[in-house]
């Protein structure tokens, strides 16, 4: 082979242009505020900027300006943010109370508590389901049939099978993680392509190495899918759960001041869960971006051309 | 290189004498998917050796069973009649369909198989420590020879997502590589590249097949893809598959692109278009009826 052969314009390629430090050296620190750059620079933080205006503004006109009458027992947003930011709230609840806080964290605890023992059954239990046929021909159809239930049609079962208002709740609040954690992960496994389990034993893996190299992490960006659903979807069953029972959490503020004609604690209620669902639903995406290098990497690529 | 101890092992180097290793013989093959009365006949009493040290190139029509019989060499399933041997040893046969998959017959797959959840050398790594043959630095520093040899410094800790599918490709041979296989079975490796990039993969390819001498099965429906690279190439018929022509190119090794444009290797495409083509109509009119 000459020297003038395309091969070796192609390996200079290869060692100059990709092993570029740029790409290599890359920390998911310096990876996030990259992004950050980029999107400061994209259309999106203005449009959303505008989304939001253009919300708060018509809520405004709505309640205060026009009065329509559907909305006539609304509180207006200048009504709420006075009440959420005063020293003094009307209605007992604000930034500068400490049962703001209070009710916050009893609600994260039981989230996460949640959240903490979905993954850690959901995860395996997925792991194996799509795994191991056998496996799957056992449990899924239990599955399947007990998954429709909605959480609030256990409510009563959970109150008689669990003592006092604290487990309850957090049982409740776990179902729909869980559910959502398993099927994701399963489906995960079911994805990943062939080739690679293959090309794993042709590399003389065992079974188990396989389940260890190649199942797992092929599995991984469903899980990570599956966990931000999960963490959602415990919001979303734990307000159901609070406002049943207990004494405490974001989801009985809401409901209390539903009763005790509170009308702006409501919407700091709802505002407040918003905020604190977001910014749970985001942890999960940053762990994830850290655990799967190779992802962020690709997209962040794919990002930049 | 040169001055390590005799220990260390000749995986750069170039053997002294070609090793005859890695030859498959294909005895009477049938592969029938799904029940044999309602079932797709893929492969039909197929008979043919894939001599070792040599390079062995099947071409046929999209759809005519070539992974099917890849698959059977490599162990992916099982074959439903015959025998495939290794190197005169049994690799399935009527009391053993399913052959072992194993580090000995290694496939680089139609759309790639490097993990992307490793980085190049964790991938090129794979075989040697999973199979516990060599320790973490071991493996690590014997990848890291075999990618410079390859022209693939610099990458190694780059997960694959990263590179051109070119570069991607030369990985998986590496990885394959790293393991001694006897055979290389290559499963349209270059199918989606573009034509510039596919004849440099050629020459990449043709290099490591003279430095290391190992046996490859290669599939394509390229014909000009399969002259230039073979010793050997098997025209197959459409779907059920079995050998129409099999040719030995005598052109001679080393060969690099200045081939394509000789009087002999027209020869040899004008030799074979005809039957090519004629399995292709076949297929197409099948394909045609199927519908
Ligand atoms: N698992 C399977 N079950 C049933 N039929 C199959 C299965 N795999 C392949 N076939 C059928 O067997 C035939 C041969 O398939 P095969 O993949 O071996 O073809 P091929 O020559 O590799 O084609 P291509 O060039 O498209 O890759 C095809 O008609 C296909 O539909
Ligand atoms: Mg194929």
């Amino acid at each position: 082979m000459t020297e003038a052969s395309p091969l070796r314009a192609l390996n200079r390629d290869v060692s100059l242009g990709l092993a570029d430090d740029a790409v290599r050296g890359i920390s998911p620190l310096a990876l996030a505020i990259h992004r950050f750059l980029l999107w400061l620079r994209s259309p999106r933080p203005y449009l959303m900027i505008v989304g939001f205006t253009l919300f708060i503004g018509f809520w405004y006109l709505a309640v205060e300006v026009w009065k329509l009458p559907r909305f006539s027992e609304m509180p207006g947003p200048t009504e709420v943010v006075r009440e959420w930011f005063s020293r003094n709230p009307t209605y007992g609840l604000s930034v500068f109370t400490p049962e703001y806080y209070l009710h916050i964290w009893v609600s994260t605890r039981r989230v996460a508590i949640a959240f903490f023992l979905a993954t850690a059954i959901g995860v395996p239990l997925g792991l194996f389901l799509g795994w191991s046929e056998r496996f799957k021909q056992y449990v899924f159809p239990v599955f399947e049939l007990l998954r429709p239930v909605p959480p609030l049609a256990w409510v009563p079962l959970a109150i008689v099978m669990f003592k006092g208002s604290e487990t309850p709740i957090i049982f409740l609040t776990f179902l729909a993680s869980f559910y959502a954690t398993a099927l994701n992960t399963m489906l995960g496994v079911e994805s990943i392509d062939v080739s690679y389990t293959r090309a794993a034993s042709c590399l003389g893996a065992t079974r188990w190495q396989v389940f260890r190299h190649v199942i797992v992490p092929g599995a991984m960006p469903f899980i990570f899918t599956g966990l931000q659903i999960s963490v959602g979807v415990a919001w979303f069953s734990l307000v159901a759960g609070e406002m049943v029972s207990g004494q405490y959490g974001l989801g009985y503020v809401i409901n209390t001041s539903y009763t005790m004609v509170r009308y702006p604690t409501i919407v700091i209620g709802m505002i407040t869960l918003g905020i604190v669902g977001y910014v749970t639903s985001a942890a999960v995406r940053f762990v994830g971006d850290h655990l799967m290098q190779w992802r962020t990497r690709e997209l962040a690529l794919g990002g930049d051309r | 290189m040169s001055a390590q101890p005799a220990t260390a092992r000749s995986y750069s180097a170039v053997p002294a004498q070609p090793l005859r290793k890695g030859g498959v013989r294909i005895a009477d093959v049938v592969k029938v998917y799904g029940t044999s009365e309602a079932g797709i006949l893929a492969v039909d009493h197929c008979t043919f050796d894939v001599p070792p040290g040599e390079i062995t190139v099947v071409v046929g029509p999209s759809g005519c069973g070539k992974t099917t019989l890849l698959n059977a060499i490599a162990g992916f399933h099982s074959i439903s009649s015959g025998n495939i041997y290794l190197d005169d040893e049994l690799l399935c046969g009527p009391r053993k369909l399913k052959a072992q998959p194993g580090p000995d017959r290694i496939v680089v797959f139609q759309n790639g198989a490097l993990f992307p959840w490793k980085t190049n050398i964790e991938n090129v790594t794979f075989g040697p420590i999973m199979q516990g043959l060599l320790s973490r630095a071991e493996a690590y520093e014997k990848a890291r020879d075999m990618m410079a040899d390859a022209g693939l410094r610099g990458i190694e800790h780059n997960y694959p997502g990263e590179m051109s599918s070119g570069v991607r490709r030369r990985v998986e041979i590496v990885r394959a590589l790293m393991n001694d296989p006897k055979i290389l079975l290559l499963d349209e490796p270059y199918r989606a590249l573009d034509s510039l990039t596919k004849s440099v993969m050629h020459e990449a390819l043709l290099e490591v097949f003279y430095k290391n001498r190992v046996t490859i099965f290669f599939i394509t429906h390229d014909l000009e893809e399969a002259i230039f690279l073979g010793h050997r190439v098997v025209i197959m018929t459409t779907r059920p598959c079995r050998p129409k022509k099999i040719l030995d190119i005598d052109i001679p090794h080393p060969r690099d692109y200045s081939v394509l444009t000789t009087k002999r290797f027209r020869e040899f495409m004008d030799e074979t278009a005809a039957a090519v083509h004629e399995e292709a109509l076949k297929a197409f009119a099948a394909g045609e009826k199927e519908r």
